[in-house]
């Protein structure tokens, strides 16, 4: 018998007394009740708990905010979907960070990603409760790899994208999609159990959030 | 999809394997462990920290009690329909281009995810932190295989740099404190800064150091999962340092191994369990990074994506009715931080990879009672019931923990034909205590007791098996007469009787003597 014939014969075994299967009570909030002020609100102080950076921008001014913070990189990363006019800003200035675009045409090694100064993507949805912005590798995203070497994170952010509750990202997003969420930079409790920002992933988070 | 409904003959329950065994009895491990006082501040910093910021960031949800309802529910439903649960999961995982091995014990998963490795050619793998593996000793196995596993979360590194036990489910050196780490640090890591300060900002800079080429240069990976969802396929991997997100995204190959009862049966319970595991374990809104993969996605990450799923015990502890909640458990070790035995023995008494409240049931129920010395564990435990009310998914553990000690009696009077010395005492307290006369009666030896005790008024010994309870502390003296005979003597009915009789009038004026 296969080990996996085994194992569900010892589980219906197991559960020869047939115990119920409960009806899932969800009285838990699922809903927000707060207005988009309160929602931004609440995110950037969730935020800025965590060590991130946080900039609220008006979205024309989202390539001059993009410059400013880049002032002194030599290269960034950008997905292949990140909206062309972000980093107009840099184009159009003379000694700016050179930009590579990984795409799945030209995808970049790990080396090159090492090498970068940071990354810069839009995410899918941001919770407000928690503090955590989710990417689900869309275009504007791109694949997890790009997000996780550069030691830097910009992370552009719609205020229509934020809601408040947990359960309100989760009807937004596909599961199957490769996910990853982020509340703030890299951080460790393993010493003493006190919170220290800045291990393995990016070391800098900073979210611009488009007004 | 089959149905859930058995109809061969049960068969009896197959016990786990690995490192889940008390080697010592507890009292034993216990006192041992006291004695360390580094050990005691370390521990009793640490868990008074995480309590306080538990605590915290419970009391700001105002539907706490409700996700933990909705959380015991879905684990309840999860058990009830795991074979159809495991089935739907397959499909799902294996229609994206993963791959499921199934692992009866910890030899089949040692031996499974081994020639995984073997068939990349590769030496080396990096690890995710992550019980199971810890469960089965996958390290020390690959070990033996030749095949070298390097731990990537900083606790899991200061732990196998130091070539010492991990003693705690989500803090493995939680034993240790700063300059201890950085001790380690000094004297372990073939490159370091001698100047290392004990600093936990620098202590991790020198962790993310002594990584980083093996992160970027690393063919395969090993991990846990925190929760696999049926209606999906999807795994997920909660952490904080990026360590995670390095080995499940960086290798060309991802192994996974993860307990059967790890499931949830769709997408949207995850909405409750990223909820209620954050705040209960690190006491954070949430924690800094979450990834999830479901098979392969092409392009984004490993391209061979394996995931071996593990019984090892668990139906056994399925199959036992009264325990089988004890599967319901996240691994978030709130239940440690409240535990007042805990916080004083530290982890490493409990022998098993999972200590604590929920480790002195889960331990005894995935290797069956009597397997080494963990009918000992559940005694760890003053049944003050902290736990309980910490537990995010509602595991009685007090209750289980009775349980179990019950199982305990029962397996070993099974073995004994002569009565023991307790079975003889609780016979005697049966007669005894079916009587006010005949308890009286043996109230009047009470200043026996007190002339035993001498001068100092304290007893520090008992005889037989009741000197177990003199063993850490002593008796006081008993008084020279009991609350019956005061009574009695405080309320003569008349100044002519007898005292003898007197006293037993009183005692069963008070209680009665039912028939």
């Amino acid at each position: 018998m296969s080990a996996r014939e085994d194992i569900m014969n010892r589980i219906k075994s197991a559960l020869r007394d047939a115990p119920a299967t409960p009806v899932v009570p969800r009285e838990y909030r699922r809903t927000s009740d707060m207005t988009a002020a309160q929602r931004l609100e609440q995110l950037v102080d969730r935020l800025v708990d965590y060590k991130a950076n946080v900039f609220l921008t008006p979205a024309g001014e989202a390539p001059a905010r993009l410059a400013e913070l880049l002032a002194g990189s030599a290269s960034i990363v950008v997905p292949h979907g990140l909206p062309e006019s972000w980093i107009s800003g840099l184009e159009n200035d003379g000694g700016t960070p050179a930009v590579h675009v990984d795409s799945p045409e030209h995808r970049l090694t790990t080396a090159e990603l090492d090498a970068v100064d940071a990354v810069v993507t839009a995410a899918a949805v941001a919770v407000s409760e928690t503090g955590t912005i989710m990417l689900d590798g869309g275009d504007d995203q791109g694949r997890r790899i790009i997000s996780l070497v550069p030691d830097r994170h910009i992370c552009f952010l719609n205020v229509d994208q934020i809601v408040e509750v947990l359960p309100e990202a989760i009807a937004r997003l596909e599961a199957s999609r490769p996910q990853t969420w982020i509340s703030g930079p890299s951080a460790t409790s393993d010493i003493e159990l006190e919170r220290v920002e800045g291990v393995h992933g990016p070391r800098t988070l900073d979210v611009v959030i488009l007004t | 999809m089959s149905s859930n409904t058995f109809l061969g003959m049960p068969s009896l329950p197959v016990f786990g394997h690995g490192n889940l065994n008390a080697t010592e009895a507890f009292p034993k491990a216990a006192h041992r462990e006291l004695g360390n006082e580094q050990l005691r501040a370390n521990l009793g910093h640490a868990t008074h920290t995480i309590r306080d910021k538990r605590l915290k960031v419970v009391a700001e949800l105002p539907d706490w009690e409700d996700m933990r309802n909705a959380g015991a529910a879905i684990k309840d439903a999860t058990m009830a329909n795991l074979p159809a649960l495991l089935e739907q999961f397959e499909e799902n995982f294996t229609a994206r281009g993963g791959i499921i091995h199934w692992a009866r014990d910890a030899q089949e998963a040692n031996e499974i995810v081994t020639a995984l490795i073997r068939e990349t050619g590769e030496t080396e793998v990096v690890k995710v932190k992550s019980m199971a593996t810890q469960e089965i000793g996958l390290n020390e196995y690959l070990e033996e295989q030749g095949i070298a596993a390097y731990e990537t979360d900083l606790a899991e590194l200061i732990v196998q740099l130091d070539h010492d036990k991990p003693s705690h489910i989500l803090v493995p050196a939680i034993h240790k404190n700063r300059s201890q780490v950085r001790d380690i640090f000094l004297r372990e890591m073939p490159v370091v800064d001698p100047l290392l300060t004990d600093e936990p900002a620098k202590l991790a800079e020198a962790a993310r150091r002594h990584l980083r080429k093996k992160f970027l240069s690393a063919k395969v990976a090993v991990s846990g999962a925190n929760f696999g969802l049926a209606d999906t396929g999807t795994l997920t991997v909660v952490e904080s340092e990026g360590n995670g997100r390095m080995c499940l995204t960086l290798p060309e190959t991802l192994i996974t191994v993860m307990g059967i009862e790890k499931l949830l049966p769709t997408w949207e319970d995850l909405e409750v369990f990223m909820q209620l595991l954050p705040r209960s374990s690190t006491g954070e809104r949430m924690n800094p990074y979450t990834s999830l993969w479901t098979g392969v996605t092409p392009g984004d990450g490993p391209q061979n994506v394996h995931l071996v799923m593990l019984d090892n015990g668990r139906t056994a502890a399925l199959a036992d009715e009264m325990g089988r909640t004890a599967l319901n458990c996240i691994r978030c070790s709130a239940c440690m931080n409240v535990c007042p035995v805990y916080e004083r023995t530290g982890g490493h008494a409990y022998g098993s990879t999972y200590p604590g409240p929920i480790g002195a049931i889960l331990s005894p129920l995935l290797t069956g009672i009597k397997s080494e010395e963990n009918n000992s564990l559940p005694y760890a435990s003053s049944l003050c019931g902290a736990c309980f009310d910490a537990c995010p998914v509602k595991i009685n553990i007090p209750e289980i923990l009775v349980h179990l000690r019950g199982e305990d009696v029962d397996s070993k009077r099974a073995k004994v034909k002569v009565p023991t010395q307790m079975d003889l005492m609780m016979k005697g307290a049966e007669w005894a205590f079916s009587g006010g006369a005949k308890l009286n009666l043996l109230e009047r030896g009470l200043p026996l007791g007190k002339l035993a005790a001498g001068r100092d008024k304290v007893i520090k010994k008992l005889p037989g098996i009741a000197g177990g309870w003199t063993q850490s502390r002593d008796i006081p003296a008993p008084p020279s007469q009991s609350f019956r005979q005061w009574w009695a003597k405080e309320h003569k009915p008349g100044a002519a009787v007898v005292p003898g009789n007197t006293a037993e009038d009183a005692g069963n004026g008070s209680e009665g003597e039912q028939p």
